[in-house]
């Protein structure tokens, strides 16, 4: 899958905390990482945002497989 | 009053040993089960046991002797129901008729117990329990497989907690029979399921409460090794808070309810939007601290930079501060103060800045900057300006 995972995501971001934290680097990098950590920050967020949760069942097929269904919890 | 003959008065002995005779001779008597719950129940330091069994409407005194008592498989205690097995006979010397258990064991639920213990014992001795064994859970699941019952509360529970609290990971449930016939292996056939297709990245296998009957497929040996075999993390959720079942001991983690299965299993959304928002704080923080940084270096610097090169810096300043700006998306009130701050750093900051901290300038005898590949072509003598002095250079 090419889009990075939330968990890769949330790793990076850390990351690039650490690293502009750190101190060790020159302004032009404190710039760059500072875009790619926001980008980050705001990927991530988005992502909590958009999710709507998503429920499956596993049903025996004729063939003796399993296959996943929508579920629906009987409130 | 009436004759008595002195050949009919008997001692309190001789009556006693009659009663005993008789007793003795009754062939049942010699051998039988017994079924009743223990009271009054007494260990002697000299290893026998005294005991009362009593049902609805009688009691009856009973003992073991410490021979048959080393044979126990249990520790009785009163209120435990048993069978139990030996002779009825008399205690001349008391005058009372007692049970001398040979044998006893628990009753209906005490002997699943039982069965529970041995099996524990086993497992663990096995390494079955062994905290080495246990696979973390994983923290940002995209994928979790539910064994349970595909009604009730305990699915209900689980698909609530986890998707309210982060619906980015996909819920499978897998539908099993949680008791009676075919429940044992119903749930393993599950768990197996689940690791051939490896379709999530991490099980959560429980049910509602019930006695222990009801739990009693996941006391199964079949369900623990199945759960010990699995590569992929599995959560049990058996019960209620007190109830513990062998599978809550070999899983890689035990839930004391369905919903408390759901909320390990997931991180909070919300909690996640706050440490982001924490994240994005801490860069705006690190990036205006590093300008502050480089502003108290520079005053050491005497300025004597030309024009040209002012300029520059102040087009690239306004450049930053613009960049900063919309990548943060801030609007007006948000970190208003920390942004006004920021800026003002920038703007304070003399041109010098650019030579702190990796950056020099190359710039011709006269001063002019070069700033394309095409100004330097081979043989090209220039200047390089650093930050506490200039190197002579010709370009290869």
């Amino acid at each position: 899958m090419a889009e990075k995972t939330f968990e890769n995501s949330m790793a990076e971001l850390e990351e690039v905390v650490a690293k502009l934290e750190s101190g060790d680097i020159t302004l032009d990098e404190s710039l760059q990482l500072f875009e790619q950590g926001i980008k980050l920050a705001n990927s991530c967020q988005k992502k909590l945002d958009e999710a709507e949760k998503r429920v499956k069942i596993l049903t025996a097929t004729e063939n003796g497989n399993m296959e996943e269904k929508e579920f629906e919890v009987e409130e | 009053m009436e004759e008595v003959q002195q050949s009919v008065i008997g001692t309190v002995s001789r009556v006693n040993n009659y009663i005993k005779r008789l007793l003795d001779s009754k062939g049942v008597l010699a051998n039988l089960w017994v079924k009743g719950e223990i009271s009054n129940y007494k260990r002697h330091s000299s290893g026998h046991i005294y005991l009362t069994l009593k049902d609805e409407t009688s009691v009856l005194k009973a003992v073991m002797f410490r021979g048959a008592a080393s044979t126990l498989t249990f520790e009785p205690t009163d209120g435990t129901k048993v069978i139990a097995r030996g002779r009825v006979s008399v205690y001349e010397a008391g005058g009372t008729y007692q049970l001398y258990i040979e044998e006893m064991i628990p009753d209906g639920v005490g002997a699943l117990y039982l069965e529970y213990e041995k099996l524990k014992k086993q497992l663990e001795a096995e390494g079955l329990f062994d905290g080495t064994h246990k696979k973390p859970i994983p923290k940002f699941p995209k994928r979790i497989g539910v064994i349970t019952a595909p009604t009730g509360a305990a699915v209900r529970d689980i698909i609530n907690v986890a998707t309210r609290r982060f619906p980015l990971a996909e819920i499978v449930i897998y539908p099993a029979l949680v008791q009676g016939v075919g429940a044992k292996e119903s749930i393993v056939k599950a768990i197996e399921y689940f690791n051939s297709a490896n379709t999530v990245d991490t099980i959560i296998a429980g049910r509602g409460g019930g006695s222990i009957e009801d739990l009693w497929a996941f006391n199964e040996e079949c369900v623990a090794r199945a759960i010990f075999a699995s590569h992929i993390p599995i959560i049990s959720a058996v019960g209620h808070e007190t109830d513990f079942t062998i599978a809550d001991f070999v899983a890689d983690m035990r839930a004391p309810t369905p919903s408390a299965a759901a909320e390990i299993s997931v991180p909070s959304s919300v909690e996640l939007s706050r440490i982001i928002n924490i994240y994005k704080s801490r860069l705006l923080g690190a990036v205006a601290s590093g300008i502050q940084t480089r502003r108290l270096r520079l005053k050491r610097f005497v300025p004597r930079s030309p024009q040209d090169k002012v300029n520059e810096f102040s087009q690239r300043l306004d450049m930053y501060i613009s960049r900063i700006e919309s990548a943060f998306k801030l609007k007006k009130s948000d970190n208003a103060r920390v942004l006004g701050e920021l800026c003002g750093k920038l703007n304070a900051l003399s041109p010098l800045n650019t030579l702190a901290r990796g950056y020099s300038i190359p710039v011709t005898e006269s001063g002019t900057v070069l700033r394309n590949k095409s100004d330097f072509a081979a043989g090209t003598e220039f200047i390089l300006k650093l930050r506490d002095g200039d190197i002579d250079c010709i370009a290869k």
